[in-house]
């Protein structure tokens, strides 16, 4: 049977070809590009952990984030409130300042008059007692003439006279 | 695609610069009984120059085209190295030194100076035949495949650079096949921890015998040659496997061959006999079925088309045609087919050899 027979010649070339061919693609072609496989697959591994983990990290973030805003907003609310409490305490307080100062003011102002007052009382009083005084020298003068008519000025003088 | 353009090109230079010969034969008659048998076993067999084309002139007169192929052979201590077209197609015989070769239904004999040809009563030439180390059309065909191999594999190995890249043009075509060997037969049948030491034989087994398969369906010049249908290629291919497999053998491997634990003693006995035939069947199948399976593929198609010429019509030519383009389809899956049986049932019997036993 020829078919079945084998050839050494052909074996032989066979034998060297293929060895050949192993050789040489394992060099130039199969540790190359399987090494590229290997690292580029690898890559891909790494870069999609890389990828989840970053995602993983946003989300982190992202609440993080919220929180903070939250924060910040109840922050700023009590900020505002206290503000708002801050501003009627000093507008109260200037109020109650101003008022105390009017009172003051009004007070120091009453007793320079009642001050004044009395002064022009004494004044008056003085006056009055010169006054007096004076109509006693006249009213004496007249006496010497009547009593009756020194009574009736004194009377009229006294009469005249506003203590107001 | 500059790179392709560039192997066409190497190719075609490759074969031209190779000396044609046209050599004229003078046909005795051209209504020649037809014989399929001979047509087929002329295809399937290994041939010492490589046939382009025949046809027959206006006068009759047929013309052969075919490519003479180096003849290297050994006899006595001497190398003899001379063209095929010597032999003027076993029509004459060829002269050295005190020898005298005639080729012989493409077989190198040594015969006196009338060129008799000796046989016995089974008609087996008895003729002394030399050691025959030409490079005959098939080894000429393993060479240009091997070329192509090398030129496909390299130029794509070439675009994977240092820094991790998308695969482009050729490199993305051969890419999912160097996976799928990878995956689906290394990974798959030898283990994550073990594969990659094998990696190089499977791979290049796998192209070797898929392209050497397309080649040989290719029906004209410079394909149909049956290279991977041819035992002695077949042989060597499973040879490699055979020792690759033993050499790759753990202590546990051996063990199950030899003495099978968790048995008696006489069936161990017993199984170590079926166990040691094993280790040589397995090979041997390898060896057969890519031989037998190429082989019939070639010759079911070249008989479908023997039938125009056996019936003598040209009305069968339409059915011939339509059954053998059935049978081409069938074939290029074959090819495949055979490449991945073939590397994946030696990526298995290395898978089994390497086995780390639990016990």
């Amino acid at each position: 049977m020829g078919l079945l027979t084998p050839d050494p010649g052909l074996i032989f070339w066979t034998a060297i070809t293929f060895g050949i061919l192993v050789f040489l693609l394992k060099k130039f072609a199969w540790k190359p590009i399987l090494h590229a496989l290997k690292t580029r697959e690898e890559t891909i591994e790494f870069s999609l952990a890389a990828a989840a983990k970053a995602k993983a990290e946003i989300e982190d973030l992202n609440v993080e984030k919220e929180k903070i805003l939250a924060e910040a907003k109840s922050e700023r609310d009590s900020l505002i409130k206290e503000a708002r409490e801050l501003k009627q305490n000093i507008v109260d307080d200037a109020k109650n300042k101003a008022q105390e100062e009017a009172d003051k003011i009004l007070e120091s102002a009453r007793q320079l008059l009642e001050r004044e007052k009395s002064e022009a009382i004494r004044d008056m009083k003085k006056q009055v007692a010169e006054l007096s005084v004076d109509i006693a020298g006249k009213l004496l003068e007249q006496e010497l003439e009547s009593t009756d008519k020194q009574k009736a000025i004194i009377e009229r003088y006294l009469q005249e006279v506003n203590f107001n | 695609m500059r790179h392709t353009k560039q192997v066409l090109i190497l190719i075609a230079i490759f074969f031209s610069s190779l000396v044609t010969y046209a050599s004229d034969k003078h046909s005795e008659e051209i209504e020649e009984e037809f014989d399929a048998m001979e047509m087929i076993n002329h295809h399937i067999a290994d041939a010492h120059e490589w046939h382009v084309i025949s046809y027959a002139k206006q006068s009759g007169e047929e013309v052969h085209i075919a490519i003479p192929l180096p003849i290297i052979i050994f006899h006595d201590g001497k190398l003899r190295v001379f063209m095929s077209s010597a032999f003027h197609h076993g029509e004459e015989l060829v002269h050295k030194g005190d020898d005298y070769y005639k080729l012989y239904h493409e077989k190198i004999y040594i015969t006196d100076a009338d060129g008799a040809i000796h046989y016995d009563e089974n008609h087996d030439v008895l003729n002394e035949k030399p050691w025959d180390f030409s490079i005959t059309k098939n080894v000429a065909s393993m060479f240009m495949s091997a070329v192509i191999i090398l030129l496909l594999f390299i130029l794509a190995a070439r675009r994977y650079g240092p820094e991790p890249k998308a695969p482009k043009g050729l490199q993305s075509f051969l890419e999912p096949l160097i996976l799928f060997v990878r995956e689906d037969i290394g990974i798959a049948q030898i283990g994550k921890e073990k594969y990659e030491r094998y990696m190089p034989y499977l791979l290049t087994v796998f192209f070797f015998i898929w392209i050497n398969n397309l080649i040989g369906l290719v029906p004209f010049f410079p394909g149909g040659s049956n290279l991977t249908g041819n035992i002695s290629v077949t042989m060597l291919l499973a040879l490699i496997t055979f020792l690759v497999t033993n050499f790759s053998g753990t202590k546990s491997y051996w063990q199950h061959i030899f003495w099978m634990p968790g048995v008696p003693a006489p069936i161990r006995i017993l199984l170590s006999a079926i166990e040691f035939i094993g280790i040589l069947t397995k090979p041997f199948a390898l060896m057969i079925r890519l031989m037998a399976n190429i082989t019939a593929g070639h010759i079911i198609i070249l008989s479908l088309f023997s039938l125009i010429f056996v019936m003598k019509s040209l009305a069968i030519a339409p059915v011939s045609i339509l059954m053998s383009l059935m049978m081409f389809m069938l074939e290029l899956l074959v090819a495949a087919l055979q490449a991945y049986i073939f590397t994946l049932l030696s990526a298995l019997f290395i898978g089994m050899a390497v086995h780390e036993e639990e016990h």
